[in-house]
């Protein structure tokens, strides 16, 4: 066992495929951090994978043109997170629902406009759509074991890098960083310091929305080649529970995705071996609810720890005012 | 009673609301219909016709209606407690293998056999909702997140059970064993599929109307989920409240896939998750959370499912535009905004009458 193991690790083509499945999560990923941010939970996110794999594709092949795909993909995804905002911010709905909705919306609906398109329900192989370009970089790709890994990667793989530098000085150095924590922290003395919830919320969703649109273009026009139907396999809602893991930042975010890419491809290998492929492919699912569960239980001690020290230090004051909520 | 009801404007305009939620779905469908159809009138025709005018369809709607008519039972008690778990998919689905296991390896008198079957499942199911919901409890952790979690996990689980202990190698497709005579339900009708799961459906229908309305655990329920920090001070567990709540709903969809099986099918044959809790919960929010109403809402399901599964088999319209219609009819219902369109511009209209016969005193009477 341990030898696999090591024989796993020092593998290149494995660090290889774990970069290519951590790629489309860590972006869904930063889009729920985002909106979680600003205190609206985004469940629609599978819905926009779905809608940008398909219309990347569509559009893509009746283009001829990669990067036409890539944009329409984006644009049918924030559309998706557009339509959650007005459901659940300006019609009150409540937005874990809406997103279950718009996800039931979405595997329904991508079926149904692929059947119509192509007489297939299954797989869009007879649309000759194209596939994002894939990066080969000058002298890495030369390096032994290194140019293995990092050279040959899809340029969404970079790109969801890049993400997570833009969203980071987002939240942390720009002016609408603090507007977006101080929606999802205080609504009521954001209001009152002039800043209008609803507008950080929708441009939260519109944010998502680019970032699960790029993630799910990529699986339809660089994992693989082809949409097929449900291509998105949960990853939406894995985002959601990553988010939790990811504890609100950025930075985080490349931790969460990276327990769930790191699983996904050692499940590739453990079948090799002869284990059980069901189980393996369960996998995944369980580390992100063990995650899920341990960071929860991290966070709340912390918390704990926290109040029990506000409380002394009101204690050793007389005249405290107490706990507080 | 009757009378009152249709005079209460308070219960009549939200049923004005679903009414209209699902007649804006159907003629949405018929709109798509028309966009893609070559022969859109025959199509139109199919689906909305095809359940009524067949025999066979019509027995095949009463059939659709019985899974997710306990699914949608499931889904009541977690709305009434305001929880958004789902994890009742994985109680179906597990239910339905528990059962399996329990057709095939069991040997029972006829009767007997479904029924021991059915409890196990509903036990195994129920044991299985309880997971969210204390990570729910205990961690906050979001219990919708979780759930979706979980049901990944234990549809791998449950195919892994069917591929490796239950599965019948001689045949080329994935199928378990053959189950037991004895472990089928009876025939309603002669000559159709129609099962008496039908009945046991209907008894479910009764039983957890009564539970939720009638008794001491199911007030608790609709207490902690109108407003838990009060249920809190008024001495209400909350937590166990949760609790037992999971386990009921999940004991209800444990129950619904054993019934599935032993009323439809000879063996487990189930390419994939057939995820009759996502119906579950357009039949639970039809219904308004309210179990009486859940036939009702199953019956609407199904029309359309069989309807649209007709037309699919005989024209160019894909089966799944009907899911795409089920996510069109959750927007409407969970928008509290169109729930209370009429309610709100009553009040409105209302205030601004007292504003007017007050004439002076309101300042900025804007509500």
């Amino acid at each position: 066992m341990i030898k696999f193991i090591i024989s796993v690790f020092s593998s290149s083509n494995y660090w290889f495929i774990v970069l290519r499945s951590t790629a489309p999560i860590l972006l869904v990923t930063l889009g729920a951090v985002i909106t979680e941010q600003a205190g609206i939970k985004n469940m629609a996110l599978e819905g926009s994978m779905l809608w940008a794999a398909l219309t990347g594709v569509i559009v893509s092949a009746a283009t001829g043109n990669v990067w036409a795909g890539f944009i329409a993909g984006i644009a049918a995804a924030v559309v998706i997170a557009l339509i959650l905002g007005l459901f659940a911010l300006k019609l009150d709905a409540n937005a874990v629902l809406c997103g279950v909705a718009l996800n039931l919306f979405s595997t329904g609906g991508t079926v149904f406009v692929l059947f119509s398109l192509t007489g297939d329900k299954g797989i869009s192989s007879s649309l000759a759509s194209k596939t994002l370009p894939f990066i080969k970089i000058p002298f890495v790709e030369n390096i032994p074991w290194v140019g293995k890994i990092f050279s040959g990667q899809n340029i969404i793989v970079w790109i969801s890098v890049l993400a997570v530098v833009v969203i980071h000085i987002m939240l942390n150095k720009a002016r609408v960083g603090v507007r977006i924590r101080a929606v999802g922290e205080n609504l009521e003395a954001a209001k009152s310091a002039g800043i209008s919830p609803n507008r950080i919320k929708f441009l939260t969703l519109a944010v998502s929305g680019v970032l699960a649109g790029m993630a799910g273009c990529f699986l339809s026009m660089g994992y693989t080649s082809n949409f097929t139907s449900g291509i998105s396999a949960g990853r939406g809602y894995v985002a959601n529970a990553a988010q939790v893991v990811a504890g609100g930042t950025a930075v985080g975010a490349i931790f969460a995705s990276l327990i769930f890419g790191l699983t996904d491809a050692m499940a590739t290998y453990l079948q090799n071996i002869g284990l059980p492929p069901e189980l393996i492919q369960a996998l995944p699912y369980v580390v992100t609810i063990l995650g899920f569960v341990v960071i929860t239980l991290i966070r709340d001690r912390k918390e704990l720890i926290r109040k029990k020290k506000l409380f002394e230090k009101d204690r050793a004051k007389p005249l405290a005012s107490g706990l507080g909520a | 009673m009757k009378r009152k009801f249709f005079s209460d404007r308070d219960k009549l305009e939200p049923a004005l609301i679903t009414i209209f939620a699902g007649v804006f779905s159907v003629l949405v469908g018929v709109g798509l219909i028309f966009i893609v159809s070559k022969d859109p009138v025959q199509s139109v025709r199919n689906f909305l016709l095809g359940p009524l005018l067949r025999t066979y369809n019509f027995y095949y709607l009463l059939i659709a209606m019985v899974p997710i008519t306990f699914t949608g039972l499931a889904l009541c008690i977690i709305y009434q407690l305001k929880y958004t778990s789902l994890i009742v998919d994985s109680s179906f689905y597990s239910g339905a293998i528990v059962a399996t296991a329990i057709g095939i390896n069991v040997s029972l008198p006829p009767g007997l056999h479904p029924a021991i079957a059915m409890l196990a499942a509903g036990l195994v199911g129920g044991l299985i909702s309880l997971l969210p919901a204390i990570l729910k409890i205990k961690w906050r952790a979001n219990e919708l997140v979780s759930s979706l979690m979980f049901n990944y996990v234990f549809y791998f689980i449950g195919s892994f059970v069917i591929l490796y202990y239950l599965r019948d190698r001689n045949q080329t497709i994935l199928a378990s064993m053959p189950f037991q005579k004895s472990f089928s339900l009876p025939k309603l009708v002669e000559n159709t599929q129609l099962h008496a799961g039908f009945i046991i459906a209907a008894v479910f229908v009764v039983l957890v109307s009564i539970f939720l309305f009638r008794t001491r655990w199911g007030y608790e329920i609709r207490i902690t989920g109108a407003n838990p920090k009060f249920a809190a001070y008024a001495g209400i567990p909350v937590a166990t409240v949760a609790l037992y709540a999971h386990f009921v709903s999940g004991f209800i969809g444990g129950i619904g896939g054993a019934v599935e099986m032993s009323g439809l099918y000879r063996a487990f044959i189930w390419q994939m998750n057939p995820s009759y809790a996502w119906d579950g919960v357009i039949v639970a929010m039809l219904a308004r959370k309210n179990p009486k109403f859940v036939p009702l809402s199953a019956l609407f399901l199904a029309y359309l499912r069989v309807g649209a599964d007709f037309m699919s088999r005989r024209g160019d319209v894909a089966f799944e535009f009907i899911t795409l219609l089920q996510g069109l009819i959750i927007l409407i219902l969970a928008s509290d905004k169109i729930a209370n369109y009429f309610k709100e511009r009553r009040l409105k209209r209302a205030a601004l009458s007292h504003d007017l016969a007050a004439q002076a005193s309101s300042a900025g009477g804007q509500p």
